[in-house]
C-alpha cells in the first residue's frame, strides 16, 4: 500500500503544489488502489481512468506554469452516480438507467473541474439514493472495509466506502435523510450535509427536490471544509439555491477554542432504540465537550417524534413525480417495445423491469399519498409536521448554537440483515432526517468504536440554515481533542484490507 | 387507518405506470399497508392552524431574463435515444390523444 | 348521430358554457430555459437538459413571462395574487419530457377578471360580460406525428415520432366563470369572446395569437339545462377548436347534438370530444368517467412568486387602450357605420388600417385597399392579412402616384401583385411590368380614332346626346393600350374630338 493513498487530502495538495509529487502520480496510485481492492469493497460502478490520468496532467501543467487552480487542485475523488457528468455513463444505481450518457455536466462536476479535482470515477448508491445500507443498488451491494460482511451505510455507501478503502481522499456524496451523514457514521469517516441551497443541485438527479443536498465526504474535517468550498455557491441554474455568501468554512476547522459555546443535546435522539456502544461514546463525547470548555444542555424537540413518519410521506410523493420521467421514451432501459404494445404498456413494463422493489415502494407509496381524497391527510399533513419540525429547530438555537446527537442509531450492520424489513431499514435515518425537513445543515464525524462489536460511531452537529461555520468549528475541536487522546487518526484503525 | 386493498394497489400501480404481477400487488398490498399504518402518525400533530411547508428556505421571485442560450444538436439530443427515426424519438403506438 | 335544429334547441333548452383559451406567449426564450421559441426549425435542436427532461436538470422561470402573465391579468381585469406557487400536474404523455406538466393549481398568478365583449345580432348589438375565473402560468408539451395506418391520425397508427421543440414553450392558460344567459347568441358570444382575447392579447403584444399555428387555441365546454334556473348539465369538453369560424359552428353543434340527446332521453356523458374542421362535427375522445387524478403538489423546484404592488402598478401603466374603446374612438374619428367599422374589424384588418392612415393614406382608401384587394388575395392564399408582404408605407407610395396620375386603379392592383410575389421595390415592379399610364395625346388620338372607324355609329349617337355611347370607344382604347390609359383623360379627348361637352 503506497503511503500516499492513506494521507489526507490537504496533505496530498500540499505535496502536489510543492511538486514533490505530481497529480498524475497521486492519482495512479489511487487507480492501482481501485484495481487491486474494490472487487472486494465493490465502491466504484464505473472508473473513468483515462479522463482521471488526463486531468491530472492537465492539472500538473498548469501547476509547472504557476495556476493552482485551488486548495485541493490535483486531488482525486470518487463521485457519487447520482450526479451527471458529460459522456460519462451515469446509472443512479437503477438497471433503468443502464448505459445512459449525460449530455452535460452537473454544477458540482463543472466546479470540481474548474477547481482542478480530478474525478476517479462514480461511486455505488442504493438506487435513485433510497436506502440505508446499498443494497437497494441494481449492481450489487457495496461493502463496508471496517468489516466486509457489514454495509457501508446508504444510500452514499459507495462515496463513504472509497474513502474507508482509501481508494479515494475525497468523495461527493448526497444526503436526502441521511445519505451522507450514516454511511460517514458507519464507516468511521467525516460526512457533511449543507445548507439547502448552498449547494446547487442542477445535475443531481432528483429524489425528493425539497430534501436533497450534495456534499463533501472525507476522511478529516478540514478536507471537508475545503470540497465543502469548493462546491458551494449561488447557482443560476438552480431556483432554490441561496443567492448570499456563505459562511467561511475553511476558517471555521481550524481547531479553535469552544469555550463558552453553547451546546444543546437533543432529548428525542439517542435515548431508546440506540445500541449501547453508540451511546457509550456519545456520552463520553458529552464530557469532553464540557471539560473544553462548552456549555452543554438538554434540549427538547417535541415534533421530531414525526420527523421520519412526515418524511416517509414527503419523500415518496415528491419522488413518485420526480421518477415519472424514466419511461423509456426518451434514454435508458425499454422493454416490449415489439410493435403489438402501446406506448403506455411499454411505459409500464420498462418500469417495472427497470425499478428495483424499494424505489416501486416508494413510487408507489407516494402515488397514493398524493392521490384525491387522501392528499390532505398524508402529504398535507407531514407539510405540517415539517413547518413544526422547523419550528423546533428554531426554538432550539434560540438556546443553543448548535445541537448534537449520535449519527446513527446502531453501527454498521450485517450485510442481508434488513433488506426484506422497510421499516426496519427506515429508522436508520431517525436522527438525521429532521435536518433535511427543516433545511438546516449537519455534519457526521467518527467518535470512536463502539464495545460491543468494533465498529466506528458517529456523532452529529446540526446547525442553523447558513451557519455550517459551525459544524467545522465545532467538528475540528472534537477531531482534535479525540486524535490526541488516541495518539493517531481515526481511520488509521481500519483493518488492512 | 390506512388498509388498501389490491383494487386500490392495481389503480396506484397504473397511475404510476408499474406492470406488477399478482404476486407483487399482493405483496405491496400487506407492505404498503404497514407503512402507512406508521406513517399516518403525522395527522396526530397536523392541526387546521399549522401553515404547510413546501419548500424549507423561504425565498420567492427568482427568475432569470428572457435570453436565449445555446440548445442541443439533433445528434446530441438523440445520444441515447432508445429508437430514433427522421430526426425524432420513435415511440410505440399512442392509444389516446390526451 | 341526431341532432336538433338549432332553433329549437334553443327554444327547449338552455346552454351553459365554458371556454378555456391556451395562449403561446411570444417570449424569445422558453418558460423554464434559454431554448428559443420560434416556430419551424428542424426537429429536436430547440431543446436542451431542462425541457428534455433529462434526469438533474431544473427550471429556472423566465422573467418575461411572469410579466407578460401579470399584464394579461390586468388587462382582463384580475386580481393579481400577492404570493403564488406552481404546481406539478402529474400523468404519463409521451409528448411530456417529465410526465408531468409545469403548471399552477389552487393558486393562480391572477382571477377574478372580466372581459366585456360586443357581439353583432340582428337585433343589434349587444354587450356581454364574460368573466374569467383564472388565468395561470403552464409549459407545452412536445409535438407528436401518428406513423402508419392513417396518415397523421392516432387511431391505427404503428408508432409515433416526437418533437420537443414546442415542449416548455410558455402558455397562459384562461378560464371564464360559467358564461349563462346566451341564449340563441351563444355560439356568437363565444366567437366574440375569443376574438376579443386575441385583439387584446395583440394589443398587448405578448403572443402571436395565430390560431392556424397554434399559438392560441380554445377548448369549448358546454352543457345544456331546461332553463335558466335548472342547475347545470353534464359537459361535454371539446378540445383544440383553432379558427373563430370553428368556436361559433363546434358550439352550435354541441347545442344541437346534447339537446337530440337529451330531447330523446338519454344522458350526456362527461367526455373529451374532438372538433373536425372538415365535417364540423365532433367525436367522442376519452370518456371523463375514469378521471384522471393528476396528483397536483407544489412544485419543489420553484420557489413561489409574490409580484409586489409596485412592480404590479408599473406594469398596470404599460397596458395599451382597451381594444373596445380604442375602437369606438377610432369609428368617431372616421366617421363610419357600425357596419362599415364592424368589416374592418372582422377581417382583422384594423391595426392595418390605422397603420396606413399613419403613413399618409386617406381613411376611406387605407380601408378600401384592406379590405378589397388585400382581403381578397389574403383569402386565396389562406393566409392572414397582416402575413402580405406589403406595408402601410407601400400603399402610401401607391395613391401618391394614382393621385398624380401615374397609375389608376388597374395599375395599382398590377403593382400591388408585383409586392406580394416579392418582385421588388414599386418603381422596380413599374419598370419591369411595364406599368405607366399613356399619357401622350398624340398616341391616345391614334387610339381613339381607330377605335372611331371601327364605330362609325357611335359617333353619330354621341353627336345626337347619347353621350352613355362613348363607353364603347373607351374600352376599346382601354383594350388598345392594355389599361395603360387614363378612362378620364381618355373620355375627354373624345368629347373634345366630337365637339360635344358633358354638361
Amino acid at each position: 500500500m503506497s503511503e500516499l493513498i492513506s494521507k489526507n487530502a490537504v496533505e496530498l495538495a500540499a505535496l502536489i503544489h510543492s511538486g514533490e509529487v505530481t497529480s498524475e502520480e497521486v492519482t495512479k496510485v489511487h487507480l492501482d488502489r481501485i484495481d487491486s481492492v474494490d472487487e472486494k469493497v465493490h465502491a466504484f460502478l464505473f472508473v473513468d481512468k483515462e479522463n482521471a490520468m488526463a486531468s491530472a496532467r492537465e492539472v500538473d501543467a498548469a501547476i509547472q506554469s504557476g495556476t493552482i487552480a485551488s486548495p485541493l487542485a490535483g486531488v482525486p475523488l470518487a463521485l457519487k452516480d447520482v450526479l451527471t457528468m458529460k459522456d460519462v455513463p451515469t446509472t443512479c444505481g437503477s438497471k433503468i438507467l443502464q448505459g445512459w450518457k449525460p449530455q452535460y455536466d452537473s454544477t458540482v462536476v463543472a466546479r470540481l473541474r474548474s477547481a482542478g479535482i480530478v474525478i476517479l470515477g462514480k461511486t455505488n448508491m442504493d438506487e435513485f439514493a433510497m436506502g440505508s445500507s446499498t443494497e437497494y443498488s441494481a449492481y450489487g451491494p457495496t461493502k463496508n472495509p471496517w468489516d466486509l460482511s457489514r454495509i457501508p451505510g446508504g444510500s452514499g455507501g459507495g462515496s463513504a466506502a472509497s474513502l474507508a478503502a482509501f481508494e479515494a481522499p475525497l468523495a461527493i456524496g448526497t444526503d436526502t435523510g441521511g445519505s451522507i451523514r450514516q454511511p460517514a457514521a458507519v464507516t468511521g469517516t467525516v460526512g457533511v450535509k449543507p445548507t439547502y441551497g448552498a449547494v446547487s443541485r442542477y445535475g443531481l438527479v432528483a429524489l425528493a427536490s425539497s430534501l436533497d443536498q450534495a456534499g463533501p465526504c472525507t476522511r478529516s474535517v478540514m478536507d471537508a471544509a475545503l470540497l465543502h468550498q469548493a462546491i458551494a455557491g449561488h447557482d443560476p441554474m438552480d431556483s432554490t439555491s441561496i443567492n448570499t455568501a456563505m459562511p467561511n468554512v475553511v476558517d471555521a476547522a481550524k481547531n479553535q477554542s469552544i469555550k463558552g459555546m453553547k451546546i444543546g443535546l437533543v432529548k428525542q435522539l439517542g435515548g431508546d432504540g440506540y445500541q449501547v456502544g453508540v451511546r457509550k461514546r456519545f456520552d463520553e463525547v458529552v464530557e469532553l465537550l464540557g471539560s473544553l470548555g462548552a456549555e452543554v444542555v438538554e434540549i427538547s424537540c417535541p415534533s421530531f417524534e414525526y420527523a421520519l413518519a412526515a418524511y416517509y410521506l414527503i419523500l415518496p410523493s415528491e419522488c413518485s413525480s420526480n421518477l415519472a420521467k424514466f419511461d423509456g421514451m426518451r434514454y435508458g432501459l425499454r422493454v416490449g417495445d415489439d410493435g403489438k404494445h402501446s406506448v403506455e404498456e411499454v411505459m409500464s413494463l420498462s418500469r417495472a423491469e427497470g425499478f428495483g422493489p424499494e424505489v416501486k415502494r416508494r413510487i408507489m407509496l407516494g402515488t397514493f399519498a398524493l392521490s384525491s381524497g387522501y392528499y390532505d391527510a398524508y402529504y398535507g399533513s407531514a407539510q405540517k409536521v415539517r413547518t413544526l419540525i422547523a419550528k423546533d429547530f428554531n426554538d432550539a438555537f434560540a438556546q443553543v448554537d448548535v445541537l448534537i446527537s449520535p449519527t446513527a442509531p446502531t453501527t454498521a450492520f450485517k450485510i442481508g440483515d434488513k433488506v426484506d424489513d422497510p421499516l426496519a431499514m427506515y429508522l436508520n435515518d431517525v436522527a438525521t432526517i429532521p435536518v433535511n425537513l427543516a433545511g438546516n445543515c449537519a455534519m457526521s464525524l467518527p467518535i470512536g468504536l463502539a464495545d460491543e462489536d468494533n465498529l466506528p460511531v458517529g456523532l452529529q452537529i446540526m446547525a442553523p440554515v447558513m451557519a455550517d461555520d459551525r459544524l467545522y468549528f465545532l467538528g475540528a475541536v472534537i477531531e482534535a481533542a479525540l486524535e490526541s487522546q488516541w495518539g493517531h487518526r481515526f481511520i488509521d484503525k481500519v483493518p488492512a484490507l | 387507518m390506512a388498509e388498501l386493498s389490491r383494487e386500490q394497489v392495481a389503480h396506484l400501480a397504473k397511475l404510476a405506470r408499474l406492470a406488477l404481477s399478482d404476486e407483487e400487488l399482493e405483496h405491496y398490498a400487506q407492505q404498503l399497508g404497514v407503512i402507512l399504518d406508521s406513517v399516518a402518525k403525522v395527522t396526530e400533530v397536523a392541526t387546521a392552524d399549522i401553515k404547510p411547508t413546501s419548500h424549507a428556505i423561504e425565498m420567492t421571485n427568482v427568475f432569470r431574463e428572457d435570453e436565449i442560450r445555446p440548445s442541443f444538436s439533433s445528434e446530441t439530443t438523440s445520444r441515447n435515444a432508445p429508437e430514433w427515426e427522421d430526426e425524432r424519438f420513435r415511440v410505440p403506438r399512442i392509444l389516446d390523444e390526451e | 348521430m341526431n341532432l336538433m335544429a338549432f332553433d329549437e334547441a334553443i327554444e327547449q333548452f338552455d346552454p351553459v358554457m365554458g371556454l378555456e383559451v391556451h395562449v403561446e406567449l411570444s417570449t424569445k426564450s422558453k418558460m423554464f430555459c434559454g431554448c428559443r421559441t420560434d416556430f419551424g426549425g428542424h426537429p429536436n435542436t430547440h431543446v436542451c437538459p431542462v425541457c428534455l427532461g433529462l434526469p438533474g436538470a431544473l427550471p429556472v422561470v423566465n422573467a418575461k413571462a411572469v410579466e407578460s402573465a401579470i399584464r394579461i391579468g390586468l388587462a382582463l381585469n384580475c386580481e393579481i395574487a400577492a404570493w403564488c406557487r406552481f404546481a406539478r400536474k402529474n400523468y404519463f404523455y409521451p409528448d411530456m419530457p417529465k410526465n408531468f406538466q409545469t403548471s399552477q393549481y389552487d393558486e393562480p398568478l391572477c382571477f377574478n377578471g372580466y372581459l366585456d365583449v360586443d357581439v353583432v345580432t340582428d337585433e343589434g348589438t349587444k354587450t356581454y360580460r364574460i368573466e374569467i375565473e383564472r388565468a395561470h402560468m403552464e409549459e407545452d408539451t412536445g409535438k407528436a406525428s401518428h406513423q402508419g395506418g392513417q396518415t397523421g391520425r392516432i387511431h391505427g397508427a404503428d408508432y409515433s415520432l416526437l418533437d420537443y421543440n414546442r415542449a416548455g414553450i410558455p402558455l397562459i392558460e384562461i378560464v371564464t366563470k360559467p358564461i349563462l344567459h346566451t341564449g340563441k347568441d351563444a355560439p356568437l358570444v363565444a366567437k366574440a369572446y375569443v376574438s376579443a382575447l386575441r385583439d387584446l392579447l395583440r394589443a398587448l403584444d405578448v403572443s402571436d395569437v395565430r390560431m392556424e399555428q397554434g399559438s392560441l387555441r380554445c377548448d369549448v365546454n358546454l352543457s345544456l339545462r331546461k332553463d335558466a334556473t335548472s342547475p347545470f348539465g353534464t359537459r361535454s369538453e371539446t378540445k383544440n377548436v383553432n379558427s373563430l369560424r370553428s368556436i361559433e359552428r363546434a358550439v352550435r353543434f354541441e347545442i344541437s347534438r346534447q339537446a337530440a340527446m337529451l330531447d330523446e332521453g338519454k344522458k350526456v356523458i362527461q367526455e373529451t370530444r374532438h372538433w373536425h374542421e372538415d365535417t364540423g362535427e365532433t367525436t367522442a375522445g376519452r370518456s371523463k368517467e375514469e378521471a384522471e387524478d393528476y396528483r397536483y403538489f407544489p412544485e419543489p423546484d420553484l420557489v413561489p412568486i409574490a409580484p409586489s404592488r409596485d412592480w404590479v402598478e408599473e406594469l398596470r401603466n404599460t397596458l395599451p387602450e382597451n381594444p373596445a374603446v380604442r375602437r369606438s374612438r377610432l369609428q368617431a374619428e372616421w366617421g363610419i357605420s357600425d357596419h362599415d367599422m364592424n368589416s374592418v374589424v372582422s377581417a382583422g384588418a384594423l391595426d392595418l388600417v390605422v397603420n396606413t392612415i399613419a403613413a399618409g393614406v386617406s381613411h376611406t382608401a387605407a380601408r378600401k385597399w384592406w379590405l378589397g384587394e388585400l382581403s381578397r388575395i389574403a383569402n386565396d392564399r389562406g393566409v392572414e392579412l397582416g402575413e402580405l408582404a406589403i406595408t402601410p408605407h407601400n400603399l402610401f407610395e401607391i395613391e401618391t402616384l394614382i393621385a398624380g396620375g401615374t397609375l389608376n386603379d388597374k395599375l395599382a392592383r398590377n403593382v400591388i401583385e408585383g409586392l406580394l410575389n416579392n418582385e421588388g421595390s414599386i418603381s422596380t415592379i413599374i419598370q419591369a411590368r411595364g406599368l405607366t399610364l399613356v399619357s401622350d395625346d398624340t398616341a391616345l388620338l391614334a387610339a381613339i380614332d381607330e377605335a372611331l372607324a371601327q364605330a362609325p355609329d357611335v359617333v353619330e349617337k354621341i353627336q345626337q346626346g347619347k353621350l352613355q355611347a362613348a363607353g364603347a370607344i373607351v374600352g376599346a382604347v382601354m383594350k388598345a393600350t392594355r389599361g395603360q390609359a387614363d378612362a378620364a383623360k381618355v373620355k375627354e379627348l373624345l368629347f373634345q374630338k366630337l365637339g360635344v361637352s358633358e354638361e
